[in-house]
């Protein structure tokens, strides 16, 4: 029995697909075969953003190191570099404790939840030309839906601890969640339509011009909403350790621990993937057939890095300034952007209903006007509240302080 | 063509399973790891205790919340639903008429106005 991938197949671009599928087809049935070339590069991409995870560790407290003035961890192996083995090692000896009264299923169900979502969103970032485990058609609404299931994890994990840290935690991260998720979704609106396509790697092509430029209020929203959502620094409230120890995952120790944290940093990696995606042109650069991987990495090396550099630099925001930067600031621009990319495609597409790459930069140089006014008048504006006086408090403010604790 | 979605979405439906295995397996592996001895497993009252910064807690995890949660809750369930209307609507924005760019306009519109009756009964402060 032989089996050879049809040409019209959408996997059929994909040579390490193919040449995988045509050899296990050579001695086992089709459907067999496509599951193991299926296999073969979930085993790639899986493996791919667990050493991501473990690189990450390093590489976030090295730069923090550095950028505090610091040597950052230097002990084992080259420049540090084995230290997330020694950690891993350390984690997988500590003892797992559940805590007195906890919701024991519910407890132990979390790690999975948590890890899920962040794996499930690689499943449709084209890495290479051709190269995801699946090219769904419908790949923008995927990532949303399936990255919004963390809200779940954190929720539960914060019920279940009988912990009154974790469940404060688990409040604020779900409030935070909760309302970064309505620009997000809004930004990413007008990638598609000037996309005209769902599916990630129909976005990757339609980049002549890379969406940086095209949508850059989409981009900045973007990128706060998904720091927002991944409880990074200038939003980590959810966890703020001065504040609430550690927030929802304050109960988990040993391996449970080490899961949650390796999501946590593998979710970085996989929003800076969907950023390099959907912004960044993906794998597109010089030579793109055979070095779009390499492209893919440096990108997401970049946006990493800005990651890393933003969490160096902002202090965490107060609760109220959290809600009031998305609701209002964040809300605002992304409704503008959406009604800005909706009437320049209307006015650009001309009579054959596509955009070419010149209508591109003209709406490049549009919207990135329309950014700067953005930020300006915003500036404007919460300057102007600074400056307002502050009326006396009532007299009955006496539980101020307990009501800011959650 | 119709045969590939169901091939891509096959492949999306394994790697749901994958992506539950490898947390499951991890877990798995700290179990056998506790069997072998490698990690100690030995609870005591004192362990279990929940964590309070080394105080005994005092009463259960469950206090007041400030219903400012509540109220964002509702505001996410303005703009959540719309979602489902707004991604059909913007793959094929491109090739439509005026039409649905008018109609699109009134029913974003709808929905500012609740937002912004929110935001001017204050209902976006944190207080």
């Amino acid at each position: 029995m032989s089996c050879r991938l049809a040409a019209d197949n959408v996997l059929y671009g994909n040579p390490l697909f193919r040449w995988v599928y045509d050899l296990a087809g050579s001695a086992l049935p089709c459907w067999l075969a496509y599951i193991i070339a299926g296999l073969v590069v979930m085993f790639i991409v899986v493996n791919g953003v667990l050493a991501g995870t473990a690189v990450l560790t390093w590489a976030e407290r090295k730069l923090l190191g550095r950028f505090q003035n610091r040597v950052g961890p230097n002990r084992w192996g080259p420049f540090g570099l084995l230290q997330p083995m020694a950690d891993l090692v350390k984690l997988l000896t500590k003892e797992n404790l559940t805590p007195k009264g906890a919701d024991r299923l519910v407890f132990n169900l979390v790690p999975i939840l948590m890890m899920m979502p962040t794996l499930l969103v690689v499943a449709v970032v084209p890495f290479a030309m051709n190269t995801a485990v699946a090219d769904l058609s419908i790949g923008v609404l995927y990532i949303l839906a399936v990255s919004s299931l963390t809200i779940l994890a954190i929720f539960m994990a914060g019920w279940s601890s009988n912990n009154r840290f974790a469940l404060f935690g688990a409040a604020r991260g779900v409030a935070v969640l909760v309302s970064y998720e309505v620009p997000v979704v809004l930004s990413l609106l007008g990638v598609v339509m000037v996309a005209g396509s769902m599916s990630l790697s129909g976005v990757v092509e339609a980049q002549a011009v890379p969406f940086l430029l095209v949508q850059p209020i989409a981009l900045f929203v973007f990128a706060a909403g998904t720091s927002a959502e991944l409880n990074r620094t200038p939003f980590d409230v959810a966890e703020g350790e001065s504040e609430i120890v550690a927030g929802y995952h304050i109960e988990y120790s040993g391996i449970k621990f080490a899961i949650i944290q390796a999501s946590e940093f593998g979710g970085t990696i996989t929003a800076s993937a969907v950023i390099v995606t959907l912004f960044l042109a993906g794998w597109q650069g010089p030579l793109a057939s055979y070095l779009g991987w390499l492209w893919f990495l440096l990108k997401l090396g970049l946006v990493l890095f800005l990651f890393v550099w933003v969490r160096a630099t902002y202090p965490r925001l107060r609760t109220d300034q959290i809600m009031a930067f998305s609701w209002k600031f964040l809300l605002s621009i992304s409704l503008i952007n959406l009604l800005a990319t909706s009437l320049e495609i209307y006015w650009l597409r001309g009579a054959e209903r596509a955009l070419t790459t010149g209508d591109l930069w003209i709406m490049a140089l549009m919207n990135l006007a329309i950014a700067a006014a953005c930020l300006l008048v915003a500036g404007r504006l919460s300057q102007a509240k600074v400056r307002r006086v502050r009326p006396p408090l009532p007299v009955a403010a006496s539980g101020t302080a307990a009501r800011e604790a959650r | 063509m119709l045969e590939n979605y169901f091939r891509q979405y096959g492949l999306a439906a394994i790697f749901l399973l994958v992506a539950f295995l490898v947390p499951v397996g991890m877990l798995a592996g700290s179990w056998v790891f506790s069997r072998l001895g490698v990690r100690p497993a030995k609870p005591s009252p004192v362990k279990d205790a929940p964590y309070e910064c080394g105080m005994e807690p005092i009463g259960g995890p469950w206090n007041r919340f400030n219903f400012r949660y509540y109220a964002y809750a509702l505001l996410f369930v303005i703009f959540g639903v719309e979602v489902v209307f707004l991604y059909p609507w913007a793959v094929r924005f491109i090739q439509m008429e005026l039409f649905a760019l008018i109609e699109m306009a009134i029913f974003i519109l709808v929905l500012a106005a609740a937002w912004a009756y929110a935001w001017r009964k204050g209902d976006l402060e944190w207080r």
